[in-house]
C-alpha cells in the first residue's frame, strides 16, 4: 500500500504541450506512471508522446477515465486550471506551478473546501510511490521502495533527505512534496493522517521550514493522533525576520512568529526528535525502525 | 514587496481615503519649502521601509523653519536601522484625540483574508496582539464574495469604535479591503487612523505590502518597486532573477531549492560559521547562470569563502560541473576559495569533471560546509 498514488492512478497532464509539461509527462511515463491524457485549451485532438490531448479536463476524465491531474500551467492561468481540475472532478490534483498569486490560491482553497479532492501543492515537486508511479518532477532514481513516509515543504531538501535514507537502505512508502507557498492544499496534518492510516508506513519524516504555523498544528496532531514514529527537520534557523527565503511561504514575520525555534520546540514537546542536520534525520529514523 | 509610506499614501488618497497634506523632499531646502507651503506644525518623516522609525529618530515634529531645517538636515543621510535615508515626507501634523488601527491581511492558516480593527492604534499592533488579543476585532472574509457591508460594520462595532465615527471607519475599512483585493495586497494597514476633535478620520501612516507573485498584473506598483530598491546587491539579484537575501556573515552560499539553501545556511551556523547570504540559483545548469551567481557572492566584500551546494534532480551534475568550470576559468585568479558539493543525478560524473585547480570538491553536504567554514576562518586571519 501507499498513500494518494498507486497502480490505479490515471493521470491527465494539464499544460502537456508546454516545454515543462511535455518533458515531465515523458519522465513520468518512463517511471511507470499511467499518463492517460493531456488537457490544453485549443489543443484537443493532438497527441504528445503518444498521449491524446483534450480541450478540457472533464473531457479527458470522461474519455480516458483519468482520476488525477498534474498541473504545469503558468502562474497567471494556474488558478483557472485548478478550478477546472476540481470541477472535473478528480480524486487528486498536483499543482507544480510556482508563483501563483496568493489571492488566487485563497479562492481555489475556498472551492477545494467543497470537494473531496486532495490537492497537493502548489509550488511543489509532486509525490512519488517508489517503484509504482510519480506525479510531478521528482527524480525517480534516488528513491527506493520501503516503509518510510516522507512529507516536506521543499523539493531539493526532500531529495537530500531521501538520498541519505536510500543510502542507508531505508526505502520510502510514499514521499509527498506539499509545497512552499503560504496557501497549500494538503498540509502536514493531512499527510500525517494519511501515513498513520497506511499499513505500509512504519515511520514518518516531516521536513518543515520557517513561516506559518502548520508545523505547530502538526505537532499537536501527532501528540493526539499519531502512533507511527515521526522524525522532524526544520529549515531556516538562521533566517532573518521579514525576509522571504525563496519560497513565498518561508518568512519569519517581522514580529517574530513562524520561527524555526517555535516549530522545533513544538515538535520536541510532542516527542518528535528533530535532526540538526539532514544526516541526523536518517540516524533518528534508523534508531526508530 | 513593500511600498514606501509616501507611495502607499498616494494609493490610499487616490482611492478616497483621507490623508494629511504632504510633500516628498530629497534635500533640506526642498523640505523647508514644503514645510512653509503646508504650514506648521509639520512632521518630517524618513522614508525607509522599516517599522519603528519614530523611536529610531526618523520622525520629528517641527514648529518653524529653523526647526524644519535642523530636523531635515539630521534625518536626510542618516543611517536608520541599516537603511540610508535619501528622502523625507513633510506632512501636516494632525491634531488628534484618538488613534485607531485598521488593517487587512491574509490568514494563511485559514486560507482567507481577515479584516482587523482596534481602538489601540498608534502603537506596535503586533505587541497589542500578543498582550491583549481581544483588543483587536477580527472578521474573516470569504474571498468568493468579498467583504459584505455588514462585515465592515460588525468588526468596527465589535472593536468598540465610538458610534459617532463608526460609519466613517467602516467606510475606510471597505475601501482598504477593495484596495487589498484590486492591488493584490498581502498586508495593508493604517496605523494610526487618527480621529480629530471634529470627528474626522485621517490616515496618518500607511503600510502596503504587495504579493510579489502578483506583480506581473500590477505594473504600476511594480514600477514603484524599481524606484525603491534599497540594497545594491539585492537590486543586482533582481536583475539576475535570483532569490537572494543578504546577511551579515562571511560564508557565501549558493545552492538550488529554497529548503536546501536554507538548510545550508543553518549548517554553516551549526558548524560555527556565519552565513553571508541566501542565494537560490534554481533549476538548470547554464554557465551564464552559474557565473552570475558567483558574481553575486564574489562582489559581496564580506564574503571570505563560498560553498556551492547543488542537488541535481532533473538538473544533471555533469552539466553543473561544466558550468562551474567555465565560469571560474574566466577569472585570471579565483577571488575567494570555492568549495563544491554535487549530489543526485550524474553527481559522480560531475565531481570527476570539476577542475580541482579552481575548486575544492567535497562529497557530502556536512563535509562541504565544514570545509568552507574552515576556509573562511583562514582567510579572515
Amino acid at each position: 500500500m501507499s498513500v494518494l498514488v498507486d497502480e490505479d492512478t490515471r493521470v491527465v497532464v494539464q499544460g502537456i504541450t508546454g516545454g515543462e509539461g511535455k518533458f515531465h509527462a515523458e519522465q513520468m511515463m518512463e517511471y511507470g506512471t499511467n499518463v492517460v491524457a493531456g488537457a490544453v485549451p485549443g489543443k484537443g485532438g493532438q497527441e504528445v508522446n503518444g498521449v491524446p490531448v483534450y480541450d478540457t479536463v472533464s473531457g479527458a476524465a470522461r474519455e480516458e477515465d483519468a482520476n488525477a491531474a498534474v498541473v504545469f500551467v503558468p502562474p497567471a492561468f494556474a488558478a483557472d486550471a485548478l478550478f477546472e481540475a476540481l470541477d472535473a472532478p478528480l480524486d487528486l490534483v498536483v499543482a507544480i506551478t510556482e508563483g501563483i498569486p496568493t489571492q488566487d490560491m485563497s479562492r481555489v482553497y475556498r472551492a477545494l473546501e467543497e470537494t473531496d479532492t486532495h490537492l497537493v501543492g502548489p509550488n511543489c515537486p509532486g509525490l512519488i510511490t517508489p517503484g509504482v508511479a510519480k506525479l510531478g518532477i521528482l527524480p525517480g532514481n534516488i528513491f527506493s521502495s520501503g516503509n518510510v513516509g516522507l512529507v516536506s515543504r521543499s523539493g531539493t531538501l526532500t531529495y537530500q533527505v531521501v538520498d541519505n535514507l536510500t543510502d542507508r537502505g531505508l526505502g520510502q512508502s510514499t514521499a509527498i512534496g506539499i509545497g512552499g507557498d503560504p496557501i497549500i492544499g494538503t498540509d502536514f496534518t493531512d499527510a500525517l493522517e494519511l501515513f498513520e492510516n497506511d499499513s505500509d508506513t512504519d515511520a514518518i519524516v516531516m521536513c518543515g521550514e520557517i513561516g506559518g504555523e502548520d508545523e505547530e498544528e502538526a505537532a499537536a496532531y501527532i501528540d493526539e493522533h499519531v502512533d507511527t514514529p515521526v522524525v522532524g527537520f526544520i529549515a531556516g534557523r538562521t533566517a532573518p525576520p521579514g525576509k522571504r527565503m525563496g519560497h513565498a511561504g518561508a518568512i519569519v514575520s517581522s514580529s517574530g512568529t513562524g520561527t524555526a525555534q517555535s516549530k522545533i520546540d513544538a515538535l520536541e514537546a510532542a516527542g518528535v526528535p528533530v535532526g540538526d542536520t539532514p544526516e541526523e534525520v536518517t540516524d533518528h529514523v534508523d534508531d526508530l525502525l | 514587496m513593500k511600498l514606501h509610506e509616501y507611495q502607499a499614501k498616494g494609493v490610499f488618497a487616490d482611492a478616497g481615503i483621507p490623508t494629511p497634506d504632504s510633500q516628498l523632499a530629497e534635500t533640506v531646502d526642498e523640505a523647508v519649502t514644503a514645510a512653509e507651503s503646508i504650514g506648521y506644525p509639520v512632521a518630517i518623516k524618513a522614508q525607509v521601509k522599516v517599522g519603528g522609525r519614530g523611536k529610531a529618530g526618523g520622525i520629528k515634529l517641527v514648529e518653524d523653519a529653523d526647526e524644519a531645517r535642523e530636523a531635515a538636515d539630521e534625518i536626510l543621510g542618516m543611517d536608520l536601522k541599516g537603511y540610508d535615508v535619501d528622502r523625507v515626507l513633510v506632512e501636516e501634523a494632525v491634531d488628534f484625540v484618538n488613534e485607531l488601527y485598521v488593517g487587512v491581511t491574509m490568514d494563511r492558516g485559514e486560507g482567507r483574508p481577515v479584516a482587523m480593527v482596534s481602538t489601540r492604534g498608534g502603537v506596535n499592533i503586533e505587541e497589542v496582539a500578543e498582550e491583549d488579543p481581544d483588543a483587536i476585532a477580527r472578521e474573516h472574509i470569504d474571498p468568493s464574495f468579498g467583504m459584505h457591508a455588514y462585515q465592515a460594520r460588525k468588526v468596527v462595532y465589535e472593536a468598540g469604535v465610538d458610534r459617532d465615527i463608526a460609519n466613517d471607519v467602516a467606510s475606510v475599512l471597505t475601501t482598504l479591503y477593495d484596495l487589498w483585493e484590486d492591488r493584490d495586497g498581502s498586508d495593508i494597514e493604517i496605523n494610526p487612523l487618527m480621529v480629530t476633535a471634529d470627528d474626522d478620520v485621517i490616515a496618518a501612516d500607511a503600510v502596503m505590502n504587495i504579493d510579489d507573485d502578483a506583480l506581473f498584473r500590477q505594473p504600476e506598483l511594480a514600477e514603484m518597486e524599481e524606484e525603491a530598491a534599497d540594497d545594491e546587491l539585492e537590486a543586482k539579484a533582481n536583475d539576475y532573477g535570483f532569490d537572494y537575501v543578504r546577511l551579515e556573515g562571511n560564508v557565501g552560499i549558493i545552492g538550488n531549492g529554497a529548503g536546501l539553501v536554507m538548510t545550508t545556511l543553518d549548517l554553516v551556523d551549526y558548524y560555527g560559521g556565519e552565513p553571508a547570504n541566501f542565494l537560490d540559483v534554481g533549476g538548470g545548469a547554464k554557465a551564464e547562470r552559474i557565473a552570475n551567481a558567483l558574481d553575486m557572492v564574489f562582489s559581496d566584500e564580506n564574503v571570505d569563502a563560498v560553498v556551492f551546494n547543488i542537488f541535481g534532480g532533473i538538473t544533471r551534475g555533469d552539466e553543473v560541473a561544466n558550468g562551474i568550470n567555465d565560469a571560474l576559468e574566466a577569472f585570471d585568479e579565483i577571488p575567494k576559495p570555492v568549495i563544491v558539493r554535487l549530489a543526485g543525478t550524474k553527481a559522480e560524473e560531475g565531481m570527476e569533471i570539476l577542475n580541482t585547480d579552481l575548486v575544492q570538491v567535497e562529497s557530502t553536504l556536512e563535509d562541504a560546509v565544514q570545509a568552507t567554514v574552515a576556509a573562511a576562518e583562514e582567510v579572515e586571519q
